[in-house]
């Protein structure tokens, strides 16, 4: 049974941590006994994590509003962020990256920092202090791998918390996004969020559109029987224009209910961005150079 | 059933499928998840998947990146390299690769990889999948006169742009393919193509090539090349200078005038230093092209899929005309051949001095085959390039710059999926090595993309420490053989040995 493991960069400035399919990179910027001190609670934070999750795992995978208990922290912040959803479909693992960025930052996040930056796997919890900022790199469209945008968040912004989804990634999707980040108060809300807005970029029954059952490609899946994408053929413009209106509609929802600050959806060549109201993107998105507006 | 059985009825067999399956299930215990893996799938993390009912350790990268944090297990491929005689460890013929961190099963699931990468302008990146950018390529040796292509020529992979046609090489066309301006510098399906290509170059396999302004190329290392749907199947033994000089003598007692076809330099008997050592007289012959030393002619035609590396399809219309004054006279004969001896004509002077085909004499063919048997088999040859970069080389040690100097020093030697390479002068660890002379499977990819291979460093315990390397990482053979998952090989999957 392998046991975290940790490890700096060799300028010393970020800690790799990393158990099972766990991995984070933290950066801590401030004095060096901040960030040393930093690095060393998140250290010893994880050692707990994973285990903490497996225990629980099985009440989390149940679709959300089951009204089991937890007693786990990051179990708790799942069940958190995925409530309320209504009637979409979500389980406590759609948050499960954001939550536990959102657990090791809570601890590690200390006065002696200027800046701490816990980043799961491009789900990403941050802390800024007083006059403090932070420069987010977006992913551009799928033709081209250089960087899509950027979006500045500054500390006086509610905003603590960034997440990324599609079908691409690590995690399955129902839908067919690019890529879907989501701005949030946390990054456990952000992950959630991400996750249901790029599930309702879709076109239903479309044939370019490879599905299989979840469990099918990973036994023990939170999604069960239902169909994960698996692969997207050729779109033309209108209908990758279609897809992403079906999830604008979710995420301006989202952004009006205030469960999220801003969020950018990336399908094909296109992109659209949907802002709650404190206009988080409006006069702060720099690029995506070039791409039409979905 | 209870009871006796009639003899005649089959025994019931309980389902074999759901046997297998459940047989073939393994229980990850690398992490507290402790994921039940189905033959063909992976565990939550991606780093371990069932192959064929056995646990294994299936993430390239992450092996890099722990050699990186100075922590965690490597996963070797033992290659031996005499017979294996079916003991599990030869002492010192026993030698521990890289290889194994290169699979890149399974291929619809990308790594879930984390390497923090810093990006200019940016504190942190959002991403769906984060990935490492390494620059590598390959240098490709294609074993042919036949003109691919010009100098600089763009080379393409599924239409995309992955590399270029660079200086020839004596008998060799030379294409360079990747590097980190096609591998990351335009659009993604530029750098999936080039990914692409050089995978399947340094992996062995047939690989479609075009070039602009050139020829198709079907490529595969170790085999001959296929040029525009033509299979290569001999290397030029010489120019054609050269070859007139190799067998002037076969040549002077049975033809008056021999012209050997080339695209570089063109060869005439009578005219060149030996057909003048050997007394020969002029035959008069006018040719086209430029005229470098006697006997030796550059451009005679353009280059293309005809005879000797040239456009040439009718050897004759390279010649102008024969001199009478010059020494040409009815009844000299001429043989035309290109560098490889796969094409060739025999020729007579008629009464106006105008050159008849006729029936090449036994003799003369002999001469001609002579040329084809003393050809090489053409092939293509793959060189994989790339650097060990500060953060590999601070995965061995504390001062990476101790690494280098023991590199340099001969003191730490530098192998390739336990292939031997070759080192740059210069700085930094930077190496060639023959793809064929690698273990299958030592290449893998992750989506990024980015190009994954094995590399080791192999040197004596006390110089590891002197240089700063990670005491506390040094795991004996018999313990790696001992906890760990391995593959033994006897050295018959070498690529060149097809």
């Amino acid at each position: 049974m392998s046991r975290p493991i940790a490890a700096l960069t060799a300028d010393g400035l970020k800690l790799h941590l990393q158990h099972g399919p766990i991995d984070l990179i933290i950066t801590a910027e401030g004095c060096s006994n901040g960030r040393r001190e930093a690095f060393a609670i998140a250290e010893d934070v994880m050692q707990t994590v994973l285990i903490d999750l497996v225990a629980e795992l099985a009440i989390l995978r149940i679709p959300a509003g089951s009204g089991r208990a937890v007693a786990g922290s990051v179990a708790s912040r799942m069940i958190s962020a995925t409530s309320g959803f209504g009637e979409i479909f979500i389980t406590p693992m759609a948050a499960v990256a954001g939550a536990v960025a959102d657990h090791v930052l809570s601890h590690s996040m200390q006065a002696g920092l200027d800046r701490l930056i816990v980043n799961n796997g491009g789900d990403i919890a941050f802390g800024l202090s007083a006059g403090r900022s932070i420069s987010i790199g977006l992913m551009g469209p799928a033709s081209d791998h250089r960087l899509g945008g950027t979006v500045t968040i500054n500390e006086a912004d509610d905003v603590r918390g960034v997440a990324t989804s599609g079908w691409r990634g690590r995690s399955f999707s129902l839908g067919i996004a690019d890529a879907v980040t989501v701005f949030a108060h946390d990054a456990a809300a952000a992950d959630a969020a991400a996750s249901v807005i790029a599930s309702a970029v879709d076109l239903p029954g479309h044939p370019s559109i490879r599905r299989e059952p979840a469990c099918a490609l990973q036994q023990d899946s939170d999604l069960g029987e239902l169909l994960v994408t698996v692969s997207v053929g050729e779109l033309d413009a209108a209908e990758q224009h279609e897809a992403m209106q079906h999830g604008r509609v979710i995420a301006e929802r989202l952004a009006d209910g205030g469960r999220i600050a801003a969020a950018l959806i990336v399908l094909g060549d296109q992109w659209c961005a949907i802002e709650g109201q404190h206009g988080l993107l409006g006069n702060r998105l720099l690029g995506p150079a070039g791409l039409p507006r979905g | 059933m209870n009871g006796q059985r009639p003899s005649e009825y089959p025994e019931i067999v309980p389902d074999a499928a759901a046997i297998l399956d459940d047989v073939a299930k393994v229980r990850c215990e690398a992490c507290p998840i402790r994921c039940f893996i189905k033959v063909g799938q992976t565990g939550s993390c991606d780093r371990y998947g069932n192959v064929d009912g056995v646990l294994t350790r299936i993430d390239p990268v992450t092996i890099l990146q722990r050699t990186r944090d100075r922590a965690g297990e490597i996963v070797p491929f033992a290659v031996l390299h005499d017979t294996w005689d079916g003991e599990l460890v030869r002492g010192e013929d026993f030698f521990v690769t890289g290889t194994g961190s290169g699979t890149t099963y399974p291929d619809y699931k990308p790594a879930p990889l984390i390497v923090s990468s810093d990006v200019r302008g940016v504190d942190t990146v959002t991403v769906v999948t984060e990935g490492i950018f390494s620059y590598c390529g390959v240098k490709v040796k294609i074993d042919t006169d036949r003109h691919v292509g010009p100098e600089r020529a763009i080379v393409r992979s599924d239409g995309e742009a992955v590399g270029h046609v660079t200086t020839g090489e004596y008998g060799s066309q030379m294409l360079s393919i990747g590097g980190v301006n096609h591998l990351t510098g335009g659009v993604k399906r530029e750098g999936l193509a080039t990914m692409r290509a050089i995978l399947a170059l340094c992996q062995g396999e047939s690989t479609e090539l075009t070039v602009d302004g050139g020829s198709r190329l079907q490529l595969r290392a170790g085999s001959a090349p296929i040029i525009d749907g033509t299979l290569e199947e001999l290397m030029r033994v010489g120019c054609g200078s050269a070859t007139v000089g190799m067998f002037a003598i076969d040549w002077s007692t049975l033809v008056d005038e021999v012209v050997v076809v080339d695209d570089h330099i063109t060869g005439v008997l009578t005219e060149h230093q030996a057909g003048v050592v050997l007394d020969m007289p002029a035959s008069g012959i006018v040719i086209t092209g430029r005229k470098s030393t006697p006997g030796r002619y550059f451009n005679i035609a353009a280059p293309g899929s005809g005879w000797g590396g040239t456009d040439l399809v009718d050897p004759l219309a390279i010649i102008e005309r024969f001199r009478a004054d010059r020494g040409a006279h009815p009844g000299l004969r001429l043989l035309m051949v290109g560098t490889t001896g796969e094409s060739s004509a025999y020729f007579v002077l008629d009464d106006n001095l105008v050159p008849r085909s006729a029936e090449m004499p036994q003799a003369v063919q002999d001469s001609v085959d002579h040329i084809r048997l003393n050809c090489e088999p053409a092939m293509t040859s793959v060189l994989f390039i790339a650097g060990a970069g500060g953060s590999l080389r601070a995965g061995v040690t504390k001062n990476p710059i101790g690494l280098t100097r023991s590199v340099r020093s001969r003191l730490t030697s530098v192998t390739c999926g336990g292939a031997p390479v070759y080192l740059w002068p210069g700085g930094g660890i930077t190496f060639m090595v023959d793809v064929t002379a690698m273990p299958p499977g030592s290449f893998g990819h992750v989506p990024t993309p980015a190009i994954v291979a094995p590399l080791e460093f192999t040197m004596s315990t006390a110089d590891y420490l002197a240089f700063g390397g990670h005491a506390g990482s040094i795991r004996s053979i018999e313990s790696v053989l001992a906890d760990e998952r391995i593959r033994q090989l006897d050295g018959s999957h070498l690529l060149g040995d097809r």
